[in-house]
């Protein structure tokens, strides 16, 4: 067995009936950062499922740090997609963060335990500011960050992030990729970054997973974001262009893949 | 008039009964609001009378009756645990069929009228020491439970799709907050009866987290409130020959207006200016 921190070995996915991708291997490295790209419904959360031990795999396993996802599921650091909170919701920034802390464990926390842990990352995502505001007040940019916080704050042994940047400005996008950059980089933790846009994690990107028509492909961004390895996964003409440093896909099958 | 009342033992009886089921009521109703599962508690009390009404029908102690029916129906639906407007459609539908089976029970039930309009209004001070004990077993069972719950209820409740990632039971616990809020309904009826259960689910929880953004914090305050309503309603029934329930829900909702009002101005965005 491998003692790679992220081994996955001979995987088939199916979503009812339908293959998703069948038979792929991919070790990931201490603090790389993969990127999944692929159309709507090619099963890139899926993939972030299955590495969860949520979704059971049809052949094939998957290996975090040597063991079973679901054993060290609660040191896997997730970041999810933005999403409204209700304004009234009693729960402030600090206490969204903490819940990465303890929050699946059973009991009621008591005292303030972990209170360091939770002001440390609180500080390095530079949330300290709004700790104590309501999260339903804060704007999508905000809520980001503390998920980057919630995600870091238990020091996970893996961080899985499924679409962090949608509906975030540009200035935000940048902002969260920078802090799970900087992390990687530091603690050594790989990261798992589901993206409709591969653009927005370019500079930072180790290789990329694309899935696509039931099928993926897996290299460096020079190696699978080509015309070539593209219009083999869609089984069509697919132009991949390059313009001012910027990736643009024209002309696959369906509007899940467009990058601005 | 109102004084000599309050040496009765059947006043002592009903003020603690009271005090026990508003704890229980205002306990979960934080994790209730924050689900969005005020609809969810209307039928599960209204299928609780179903449940009051068929035991009626069969000869058997309606609090039985009451709770089995609240029982199965939050056993389904935690089951279920559907989402937003596909669980409100579905809730209801079966809703819907449940009152008409309540219906058909009671013009099948040749007893007296009084016990079904006690179970739908609330009937606070009928409650006997028998019924008490039993109020406080069915409290602490509750209690605990939610205690052993508190931290992945709060955070499937608040925060699912992490909560599930994290390792969190989530269909486990959709499972046991059913549980515990058709006990907690079956406990509320006899106080509040079937129509006002809401009154000591959701609104003391609702004002709660007008005035807090602390989760604990906000438990506790619906803890209060629901006990000040409840307390405070028997008292007013005292002086005032109207029924209980009216006086809770009032005391409950006005809490609820000057929560709505003080809250809109302390939890703005301001927040973030006060140290903390």
């Amino acid at each position: 067995m491998s003692d790679a921190p992220v081994s996955v070995q001979g995987l088939t996915v199916q979503a009812g009936s339908r293959v998703l991708w069948s038979g792929l291997d991919i070790e990931l490295e201490a603090g790389e950062l993969l990127a999944v790209l692929g159309p709507n419904g090619a099963g890139k959360t899926t993939f972030l499922r299955v590495l969860l031990g949520l979704t059971k795999p049809c052949a094939g396993c998957v290996r975090i740090d040597g063991s079973d996802p679901q054993r060290v599921r609660s040191q896997i650091g997730y970041v999810p997609q933005q999403r409204a909170f209700d304004p009234d919701l009693p729960l402030r920034a600090r206490d969204l963060v903490r819940l990465g802390v303890d929050g699946h464990r059973w009991g009621i926390p008591l005292g303030r335990g972990q209170g360091g842990a939770v002001d440390a990352a609180l500080a390095a995502v530079g949330a300290s500011g709004y700790a104590e505001v309501p999260v339903g007040l804060l704007s999508g940019g905000e809520q980001q960050r503390l998920r980057v916080a919630q995600a870091l704050v238990s020091q996970p042994r893996l961080v899985l992030a499924d679409e962090p940047l949608l509906s975030l400005d540009l200035a935000y996008q940048q902002t969260v990729v920078e802090l799970l950059d900087t992390h990687r980089k530091r603690a050594g933790t790989p990261v798992v970054f589901v993206t409709h846009d591969v653009n927005a994690v370019l500079p930072y990107v180790n290789r990329v997973l694309y899935l696509a028509g039931g099928s993926w492909a897996i290299g460096n961004v020079d190696e699978v974001m080509t015309s070539e390895t593209l219009s083999n996964l869609y089984q069509t003409d697919v132009d991949v262009l390059r313009v001012r440093g910027r990736i643009v896909v024209a002309g696959a099958p369906d509007g899940g893949s467009h990058h601005h | 008039m109102f004084i000599s009342l309050l040496s009765e033992h059947f006043i002592h009886t009903a003020l603690l009964a009271g005090a026990v089921v508003s704890i229980v009521c205002g306990a979960i109703g934080t994790f209730v609001v924050a689900r969005g599962l005020s609809f969810a508690v209307h039928a599960i009390s209204e299928l609780g009378f179903t449940g009051a009404a068929g035991a009626l029908v069969i000869g058997l102690d309606p609090v039985i009756g009451m709770m089995s029916g609240s029982l199965v129906v939050g056993f389904a639906l935690g089951l279920l645990s559907l989402r937003g407007n596909e669980r409100d459609t579905s809730i209801g539908a079966v809703l819907a069929f449940g009152l008409g089976l309540g219906v058909l029970f009671l013009s099948l039930y040749q007893g007296y009228a009084t016990e079904a309009t006690n179970l739908l209004f609330g009937s606070i001070v009928g409650v006997d020491d028998a019924q008490l004990r039993a109020l406080v077993i069915v409290a602490v069972v509750v209690i605990a439970g939610l205690a052993v719950v508190f931290r992945p209820l709060l955070f499937s409740s608040v925060d699912l799709e992490v909560a599930e990632a994290r390792g969190v039971p989530v269909r486990g616990l959709s499972v046991a907050i059913f549980l515990l809020l058709a006990l907690t309904t079956a406990e509320a009826i006899q106080v509040v009866g079937v129509l006002l259960v809401l009154t000591l689910v959701i609104t003391p929880a609702a004002a709660a987290q007008r005035l807090t953004a602390r989760p604990g914090v906000s438990v506790v305050l619906s803890i209060a409130i629901a006990f000040v309503s409840t307390e405070g309603g028997i008292l007013l029934s005292l002086e005032q020959p109207w029924p209980t329930s009216f006086f809770i829900s009032a005391i409950s909702f006005t809490i609820y207006l000057i929560a709505r009002a003080a809250g809109s101005r302390s939890r703005r965005r301001t927040a973030r200016l006060v140290p903390a």
